[in-house]
């Protein structure tokens, strides 16, 4: 055959190969929720959601004390990680035209790489060893120092985003510049920067790894922030490689709801305020 | 927007309330360590919770390595081990640290043969071959001979040990080293041994999970995981020479092998005792605590607690075949216990 | 004047928010570095090159670990980047658009699954598969290949290698689908002016354009397969051993320190460990660097092109 009969076949035999690829993706994409849901849904129930942990391979034992100590350190790691990450985002946008700012978004870029077990290994050294103490408050740290260059850099990109001529009118009127950035240019942007904070959430409620020696896990409720406290991916992790059956039965319905939940805040984030973010640039 | 906003500040703040409402009005004493009375100290301590109903306790099985580093820290109130401590180790402590028995297992082999029905028997050599990686496959004829009449598939032998710091690979490790001279000088026993060779599986239950996913694996846990995960307990050829099923009585033959030999700090190994009945790998675990409590309120329930569980505790050891203490020792441990100060 | 004071105090405050962040990286290397200094100090260099981890006699070197990291996050890439980049050009340039959307959608599914739900995969469905089917199969016909001799159990390096490829894969293409998208239609018209057909305009003109920015995606990737922990210490094995074999147990810098630190039982250990965390540190660090490069780099190239 001749020459450009060949190169026919092979442009479509590539774009095949191309096709492939993706739909071969979505193979364990399948799976995974698949198993995820099959065994996970089977194995949810009441007993799991109110009740703690009962001994080793006595069934009806339940989550109940990790699903409330992730909220608990999800909300904690927003308590400091998200007024640091917006400050800091602010002063990259309206400060950050110098070397100082080029060499704060490297290391927010740096932070953002470094592997969440190193950063437990941080946190430990930090909290753990002058507390003497496992505690949530260090698991909280840890997964903050995660959540900071997203927000960071999501706070940055959304300020710039506001138009020139928003910030020029509001300091034509003779508005200070705080004003102006954290009443207008802000409030402009906080739909972006709050897409940015949610996934910034979704993004440690899976966190294991810097959990592992700062929260270190508990059996039943912890006494208060000082303390061990349990957490959804720490408790599938120990039954996963687990041999009792009730517990790994516990692990797919533990992995369930973690799934779940990181799914309504990625959806929350990308549907319900980008929907609200496009109204008003359509205008 | 700002509505969001406040919703994310307000749920940040609602938590943090939570956190701190609904955590237990219970004093939270926190242990951590062997992995090898887990089942029966989990059972312990939800039983305990109705006994006394001031006090909450959090073990978390990680091992004794884990369970020693962590009490050494002062991380934790109290540790679990069934390794005990050396003397280098007794000195970094900031403390003086006592080992409290608590109660007895057998290490177990066990092993995941679909075909075989019946309990397999090994001898100590076969052991120790097999573990050094020199016995490969299941249809060897030194594990014939100890099984004569028995159809093994010729599958390939996997070894299965623990990836932590343990206290049963001290225990067994230990039993290694009496009866195998190769391995002693090769590998050695400790918590943490440089494995020659097979797959590494965290904690007892990393163990079991790992012989029960796979088929043509050995490995040794505490009988309790054996038992309660429906995988075989091997019988093993003890010092007498008699084949010995791992039991509550044969574990309490192997600590009536050793009563008269036991040390004032009960730091003493089970393994390899003299008597006709007992099982050759069975080991003490012991809790670890300060003699001076630095906490008054904690050191006073972990006291209560220790009494309780060397006396009523002991009805549950039965059930999950772990080897009640018997009265003897329990009397010296009672005066150890007194020595502790809060 | 009051304004004036007002916003001093206002850059001034945004100025330590931003610092506390390269405070809080300087803090981080201090501190470890600090707590692996009696390791550094009993090994120096050969820390790197022993391949003996034996908390028992306290000789700790960390090859295994280096090389376990290394040649997994390496089969990673070997399946993840022609994947990735069959995915950036389909969807970048050959899917229609309504297929477009859902598809990145699912892609992006990926990689919001946490690690401990990819480990728990592959404990349960990903390493019985590969033992039933795949291993048996490539130990029969590929077995003269030190690749694929000795014992397969489903869970070991190529498990590992497997699950960390499909961890990376969106990361991988959804930076190369962007570079693709950003290469400027010019290119590609000068392409099929000269006749050439779909894929060699995707060749010449969009893959050669994007090499640097595909490349700085790749480089990204690999940052990321070098630091997952937990999927990782649930699959491989767990064995601190260099073996030639993808089918033999392994262990990584990550899945070390996951397993041994709450209980690494004397100073030297746990300095050892920490030391691990540092090299690990660096590693990434390093990799990352390269990779912004690369991607920032892609990025100047059009907007200058843009100016012309």
């Amino acid at each position: 055959m001749n020459i450009y009969n060949r190169r026919k076949i092979a442009s479509k035999l590539m774009c095949a190969a191309a096709f492939l690829c993706a739909f071969l993706t979505l193979v364990p994409l399948i799976s995974i929720f698949g198993y995820v849901f099959a065994k996970g849904v089977a194995s949810i129930n009441l007993d799991f959601f109110i009740h703690l942990p009962r001994p080793v391979g006595e069934a009806g034992g339940g989550m109940s004390n990790a699903i409330v100590g992730t909220l608990i350190l999800i909300g904690l790691s927003c308590l400091w990680a998200i007024p640091l990450g917006i400050i800091g985002g602010i002063f990259l946008s309206e400060f950050g035209n110098n070397k100082l700012g080029t060499t704060v978004r490297f290391t927010a870029d740096v932070l953002n790489g470094v592997p969440s077990i190193v950063i437990g290994i941080f946190a430990y050294t930090l909290f753990v060893l002058p507390m003497k103490s496992f505690s949530a408050i260090s698991g909280a740290f840890a997964l903050g120092i995660i959540m900071i260059p997203t927000i960071m850099r999501t706070t940055e990109e959304m300020l710039r985003m506001v138009p020139r001529t928003l910030r020029e009118a509001a300091l034509a009127l003779g508005i200070s510049q705080f004003r102006m950035t954290v009443s207008i240019v802000l409030k402009t942007a906080m739909p972006g920067i709050l897409t940015g904070i949610l996934l910034a959430i979704a993004r440690i409620a899976g966190e294991t790894a810097p959990l592992l020696f700062t929260a270190f896990g508990n059996r039943v409720w912890h006494q208060n922030l000082t303390q061990p406290i349990a957490a959804l991916p720490l408790q599938i992790f120990a039954y996963a490689i687990s041999p009792f059956d009730d517990w790994r039965r516990q692990a797919w319905a533990g992995a369930f709801v973690l799934i779940v939940i990181i799914f309504l805040i990625s959806f929350i984030s990308r549907f319900v305020i980008g929907l609200h973010y496009k109204l008003p640039s359509s205008r | 927007m700002k509505k969001l906003l406040w919703l994310i500040i307000a749920v940040s703040a609602v938590s943090i309330m939570a956190g701190t409402a609904s955590a237990a009005k219970l004093l939270l004493i926190n242990g951590a360590g062997a992995t090898f009375p887990y089942p029966l100290y989990s059972k312990w301590f939800y039983e305990y919770a109705k006994v006394d109903e001031t006090v909450n306790f959090n073990y978390q099985s990680i091992g004794s390595g884990g369970g020693i580093r962590q009490i050494t820290a002062q991380t934790v109130d109290f540790g679990a081990s069934d390794g005990a401590l050396t003397d280098e180790q007794l000195k970094a402590a900031p403390g003086e640290l006592l080992h409290i028995p608590m109660t007895a297992g057998a290490v177990v082999i066990t092993y995941n043969l679909p075909q075989v029905s019946q309990s397999l028997r090994f001898s100590p050599d076969v052991i120790a071959d097999i573990f050094l990686g020199k016995i490969k496959k299941w249809n060897d004829p030194r594990i014939a001979k100890d099984n004569p009449g028995v159809n093994v598939p010729g599958d390939n032998i996997i070894v299965a040990h623990r990836s932590d710091g343990s206290g049963t690979t001290n225990i067994f490790t230990d039993y290694l080293s009496s009866v195998s001279a190769e391995w002693q000088s090769r590998v050695g026993k400790g918590t943490s041994v440089n494995w020659p060779a097979g797959l590494g599986g965290k904690g007892n239950e990393g163990v079991a999970g790992l012989v029960k996913q796979t088929e043509g694996a050995i490995g040794y846990v505490e009988l309790a995981y054996a038992v309660k995960n429906n995988l075989p307990a091997s019988d093993i050829k003890n010092k007498s020479g008699n084949f010995m099923v791992p039991s509550i009585e044969s574990t309490t033959a192997a600590i009536n092998g050793k009563m008269n030999s036991m040390p004032a700090d009960f730091r003493v190994s089970l393994v390899n005792p003299d008597g006709a009945d007992a099982y050759p790998i069975a080991g003490l675990t012991w809790i670890l605590v300060y003699k001076n409590q630095p906490d008054k309120v904690k050191g006073e329930k972990i006291v209560k607690f220790l009494r309780w569980a060397i006396t009523d505790g002991q009805e549950y050891s039965a059930e999950l075949l772990y080897a009640p203490l018997p009265e003897k020792m329990v009397k010296k441990i009672e005066e150890r216990i007194d020595e502790i100060r809060y | 004047m009051k304004i004036k004071f007002v916003d001093m105090a206002f850059k001034k405050a945004t100025t330590i928010a931003a610092l506390s962040v390269v405070a809080l990286i300087c803090l981080l290397v201090y501190s470890m570095a600090l707590r692996s200094m009696p390791a550094i100090q009993k090994f120096g260099w050969h820390f790197l090159f022993t391949g003996t981890w034996d908390p028992v006699k306290e000789v700790f070197g960390a090859l295994p670990f280096i090389y376990g990291t290394v040649v997994s996050s390496a089969l990673a890439l070997l399946i993840a980047v022609p994947v990735s980049i069959g995915i950036a050009v389909y969807l970048a340039e050959l899917a229609p658009s309504y297929i477009k959307q859902p598809l990145s959608f699912l892609i992006e599914l990926l990689a919001a699954i946490p690690s401990v739900v990819y480990g728990l995969w592959g404990i349960f469905a990903l390493a019985p598969f590969l033992r039933g089917s795949i291993q048996p199969f490539l130990s029969k016909y590929f077995g003269f290949l030190p690749l694929f001799q000795g014992e397969f159990y489903g869970v070991g390096m190529l498990t590992a290698g497997i699950i960390l490829s499909i961890m990376i894969i969106p990361t991988i293409s959804s930076i190369s689908r962007e570079v693709f998208l950003a290469v400027p239609f010019t290119q590609r018209e000068a392409a099929l002016a000269l006749g050439s057909t779909r894929w060699e305009t995707i060749r010449l003109a969009v893959l050669g354009y994007a090499r640097p920015g595909v490349l700085g995606a790749v480089i990204l990737g690999l940052g990321r397969a070098l630091g997952e922990t937990m999927a990782v210490t649930m699959v491989i094995g767990n064995r601190p051993e260099i073996s030639a074999s993808l089918f033999a147990p392994s262990y990584t810098m990550a899945s070390v320190i996951a397993n041994e630190f709450t209980e690494a039982t004397s100073n030297l250990y746990l300095s050892a460990l920490i030391e691990v965390g540092l090299i690990l540190f660096f590693v990434t660090l390093i990799v990352n660097i390269i990779a912004r490069a690369l991607v920032w780099r892609v990025s100047n190239k059009v907007k200058g092109e843009l100016r012309e």
